[in-house]
């Protein structure tokens, strides 16, 4: 068999109790207006964890209010960078000293593996809040050269009301993403969480409270995206909203971000990326990078390498590796250590992928290694390579977001950049090679907004991240992912008698 | 009466309109007609009537000239050439224009109606200047190697973005053509302009002399035509990689959907807006009214930072009201050719109706009309400058951009007051303050919520100085370095490193 499978133990069943479960408004948390709620579902069984309140346009509309007061009105963006870098501390220590928790929560939610989570996915978020703490207090603006006698500077000012709109997959980490430079700046924010993954987002809004954000700062509405999600991207008293997702959503934030008050936008979105691989590379390096790319927290994570590149000269050696080590990828229960994959999010997903499997067959690629679902309660799918691919096959072009690679082979440099480039999408890439030329060549001339030499997934919280082409626009990560949330105003004055200019 | 009018003398001494040379699109480097071989009329305010006719595109010609444009981008030199040498060839430009400053600064004043002194000593050579300043940048865009927290060396590349749209309003053809292609020449993209379809005409002599400075064939296209073809075209062009617009809030609208629906190009956008002017009883009265009658009469109020709001603080109000009318009577409006006008005609005839319908707004709406309030002589879009008091908020002439030499003055007791009146507002563009007190300016400053604040001036520009909106007068930066690095987007490389003796 080509994956060993753990799913059907009874012994990691793990759920905890569900403590918060309502939206968290202006520091409280409320039921919506409506009184409803929804299902969330546990992706190892399908079966339903809780109901979580259901958030719509009344209560965006409340979040708002509170968001526009505290900003307009309250003392966070009157603090010193300093005073809410101290706040963000804590919230960080608090976020430390609740890891398994949290990790937990987004392991039954999203089907993340535990010790990932517990280990690096929520230390990493606390990190990021750190991160940004240490930035709030050392955000400059400029005095410029002017070419007349005039005195003038530029001032970053916090941009106002902002909207979060977070996706499923890395519910905690493009929380944060968003959240911690938010903060930093002394913005005011509506977050919404996906509606597979509203669990960690609600216990963050009590953690954030517990350190000393103040109300109205901090706002979760739980929901679906065309209605709370949209509201928030209609709504006239939002100043920015900020979108990780699919290029289709993206399209209707941007859509109804012009229709309504012309909001500044920023997206996040799908991916195809390609890894390129060169004969010079260390084969066993190679096939590694190549499985942890695209099966990486089950395939769903927009830059995964789900296009791979092996130059002619060691393509054989390559695909025997790579079906070695498939062998030994262990699908199953998240909570169990030994396993590398969990289960998709959720049944639309699983089944989405498991139709573009089929696409691929019928397409005319070989399939490699895997191809179907795993064990009859979840949905588990076998780490699944496809070879023989050809650059206008769907498995090529679409984004799968699965545990699903597309193995291609290549003849000379040129090729392999033009066919990296052959994509409307431009989020990440990976090289693999030891020659300088080449590294620098390749890496300059792939259009990518990250691009991984002899790695991949190397992330870092001072390193920008986004999208190029049809994967988004702005960037987080970084430096420039505090200033998405500032906006830069000049001040001009006459001077007189000025020594110089 | 409140203002000369040499509207009359307008069809005699000073009808000055230069040889139209160029009136087709400029796609690679060569003038064509457009695909359906269709034409526009392109009209002179002064006097309604037609100057020339010039090539009309639509989508075929776009695509053409994105073809070209993506050619040049791809597999040519421009992006590929050292920032020095885009420089050495953009201070080429600087110098054609310089050299050619006449003819452009009269192409302008017959187009748009703008003072033609005005563009010959200042606006043209403005112009140059910018191609100079963003010359000078091209070779010192800087990327940044980054602090990575594990043995990783990652860095910043900051990239040409690709093919740029460009759509120009009409109000500053020329000032507003390079505040988008210089930056973006100096930063190696290539580009198809879209010329507002009232004011063609200098941005077709442009490509003529970015091709005699060597600016390579297919970087540099201009396409002449309207908003709802060929501007259209751009805004969802599936291979555009950023679209940069300047005109109103509506249109803007339209714009950002379509990049959304088509590829989801980059966008930036600078809008509308209903500046406030806030005047202290500290302020010196005699250039506090000179500053609002310039902030609101410059260029015949065509200007998206016009201080078309004024409040004026309550101790020195009447006596500003006094002086302000004694000063409105030595505004002259007439032919822009004539150095003694300061006020030439609106641009179009469109804009003029709009203009007086929105005086007639302001009498209906119970203000008090000042001075001013109707056109002037029986030729052209001449408008007399306008000041209503006994403005309220919420009337339509406090709240409305209307683009024209129309004044809402208000007065105010306190700074808190003041404040909010300030930033009662949807848009957000430009700001003035006049006191010479230190904390009133800096607490006012940082309270008004709007891109450019001027404090003791007014439409104080500069290249250094980066300009955009906040709220809706849209978003993103021009001028300034900021401008610069609108045309660039940011890759990070990251590569593991081994031994590092430091982290």
């Amino acid at each position: 068999m080509g994956t060993d499978f753990n799913g059907g133990s009874a012994s990691f069943v793990k759920i905890p109790a569900i403590k918060f479960t309502q939206l968290f408004i202006n520091g409280g948390f409320v039921d919506s207006v409506s009184g409803k709620t929804f299902e969330t579902i546990d992706p190892r069984t399908g079966e339903v964890i809780t109901r979580v309140a259901e958030g719509d346009k009344e209560d965006v509309d409340l979040a708002v209010n509170a968001a526009r007061a505290a900003f307009d009105h309250g003392t966070w963006p009157r603090l010193p960078g300093a005073g809410r870098g101290r706040i963000m501390m804590k919230f960080a220590d608090l976020i430390d000293q609740h890891v398994e928790e949290l990790a937990t929560l987004d392991t039954i939610d999203a089907g993340k593996l535990f010790s990932f989570g517990k280990t690096r996915d929520i230390p990493k978020v606390a990190e990021m809040v750190r991160y940004y703490a240490g930035a709030a207090d050392k955000i400059h603006g400029e005095v410029l050269k002017i070419s007349r006698n005039l005195q003038a500077y530029t001032m970053l000012e916090p941009i106002g009301v902002v909207g979060l709109i977070v996706p499923w997959n890395f519910p905690s980490t493009l929380l944060f993403a968003k959240v911690s430079p938010a903060l930093a700046a002394g913005c005011t924010m509506v977050i919404k969480p996906a509606e597979q993954t509203p669990l960690s987002a609600l216990y963050f809004a009590y953690l954030a409270k517990l350190a000393g954000v103040p109300d109205g700062v901090f706002n979760v509405i739980t929901g679906f995206g065309k209605t709370a999600g949209a509201a928030i991207s209609h709504h006239m008293g939002i100043d920015k909203v900020s979108f990780t997702g699919s290029t289709e959503v993206g399209r209707e934030v941007m859509q109804a971000a012009a229709k309504s008050n012309l909001k500044q936008v920023s997206l996040e979105l799908g991916g195809k990326s390609p890894l390129v691989i060169f004969e010079d590379a260390d084969i066993n390096m190679a096939a590694d990078l190549a499985l942890l790319g695209v099966l990486y927290n089950k395939g769903e994570i927009c830059v995964a390498s789900s296009r791979i590149y092996v130059q002619e000269g060691i393509y054989d050696e390559f695909v025997k590796k790579l079906q070695e080590k498939a062998k030994d990828w262990v699908v199953g229960d998240p909570f169990d250590p030994n396993v590398h994959q969990g289960p998709q999010v959720d049944k639309k997903q699983f089944d989405k992928i498991l139709t573009y499997i089929e696409h691929g067959k019928n397409e005319g690629a070989t399939l490699l290694t895997g191809g179907k679902p795993l064990g009859n309660k979840g949905y588990y799918i076998e780490p699944t390579i496809f070879t023989d691919v050809k650059d206008d096959m769907l498995i090529a072009q679409d984004e799968i977001f699965g545990p699903v690679m597309a193995l291609m082979r290549f003849k000379t440099i040129e090729e392999a950049i033009q066919r990296a480039n052959n994509t409307r999408y431009g989020l990440a890439a990976g090289i693999i090679t030891k020659d300088l030329n080449v590294a620098n060549t390749v890496s300059r001339s792939i259009r990518a907004g990250i691009i991984w030499i002899n790695c991949y997934f190397a992330f870092d919280r001072d390193c920008p991240y986004g999208g190029y082409k049809m994967s988004g626009f702005g960037r987080e990560f970084g430096m420039q992912g505090l200033y998405e949330y500032l906006h830069s105003k000049s001040v001009v004055t006459p001077i007189y008698n000025s020594p110089w200019l | 009466m409140a203002s000369d009018s040499n509207g009359i003398l307008a069809s005699e001494s000073s009808v000055k309109i230069p040889i139209i040379k160029y009136t087709k699109l400029f796609i690679n480097g060569e003038f064509v007609d457009s695909v359906s071989g269709k034409t526009f009329e392109t009209m002179d305010p002064r006097t309604g009537e037609v100057i020339a006719r010039v090539a009309e595109a639509d989508k075929e010609d776009v695509d053409l000239a994105v073809e070209a444009a993506r050619a040049a981008f791809e597999n040519g030199p421009w992006p590929r050439l050292p920032g020095s040498e885009r420089g050495r060839i953009m201070l080429k430009f600087a110098d054609l224009i310089d050299q050619h400053v006449e003819e452009l600064a009269s192409l302008d004043t017959v187009n748009a109606g703008n003072l033609f002194g005005n563009g010959k000593i200042a606006g043209i050579p403005s112009v140059a200047n910018s191609l100079r300043y963003y010359a000078g940048a091209a070779d010192k865009v800087h990327g940044e190697v980054l602090k990575m927290s594990r043995d990783f060396h990652g860095y910043t590349l900051l990239e040409p973005i690709g093919v740029v749209g460009h759509i120009i309003p009409w109000n500053f053809p020329s000032a507003l053509f390079f505040t988008k292609v210089s930056p973006c020449l100096a930063a190696g993209c290539t580009m198809v302009v879209k010329p507002a379809e009232q004011t063609p005409l200098s941005a077709i002599y442009y490509a003529h002399l970015a091709k005699l400075a060597g600016v390579p064939d297919g970087v540099l296209n201009v396409i002449t035509g309207f908003g709802q073809t060929a501007g259209a075209a751009i805004s969802h062009h599936m291979d555009i990689d950023k679209v940069t617009f300047t005109g109103s809030t509506e249109v803007g609208r339209e714009v950002m959907q379509a990049a959304a629906k088509s590829n989801l190009k980059q966008v930036s956008l600078e809008l509308g807006g209903k500046s406030p002017l806030v005047i202290f009883d500290d302020a010196d009265i005699n250039m506090a009214v000179e500053l609002a009658l310039l902030g609101i009469l410059y260029n015949k109020g065509e200007i998206c930072v016009a201080s078309s709001r004024v409040y004026v603080q309550d101790g020195i109000y009447d006596e500003f009201v006094k002086k302000l009318e004694d000063k409105v009577k030595t505004w002259v409006v007439g032919d822009p050719f004539d150095p003694n006008v300061r006020q030439g005609p609106q641009v179009d005839k469109q804009h003029f109706d709009k203009v007086l319908t929105y005086i007639e707004h302001g009498k209906r709406e119970g203000a008090t009309l000042l001075t001013g309030g109707k056109p002037l002589g029986n030729k052209g879009y001449y408008i007399e400058p306008t000041v209503f008091t006994d403005v309220k908020e919420d009337m339509l002439i406090a709240k409305d951009e209307i683009f024209g030499p129309v004044m809402a003055l208000m007065k105010f007791k306190t700074t808190e007051e003041a404040i909010k009146k300030a930033n009662n507002s949807k848009y957000g563009l430009a700001a003035g303050i006049i006191t010479k007190d230190l904390n009133v300016a800096n607490t006012v400053s940082r309270s008004i919520r709007a891109g450019i604040i001027w404090i003791n001036c007014y439409l104080a520009f500069d290249r250094d100085c980066p300009y955009g909106g906040y709220k809706m007068s849209g978003f993103g930066r021009e001028l300034g370095l900021q401008g610069l690095h609108k045309y660039l987007h940011t890759k990070s490389v990251v590569t593991p490193i081994y031994n590092s003796p430091w982290l």
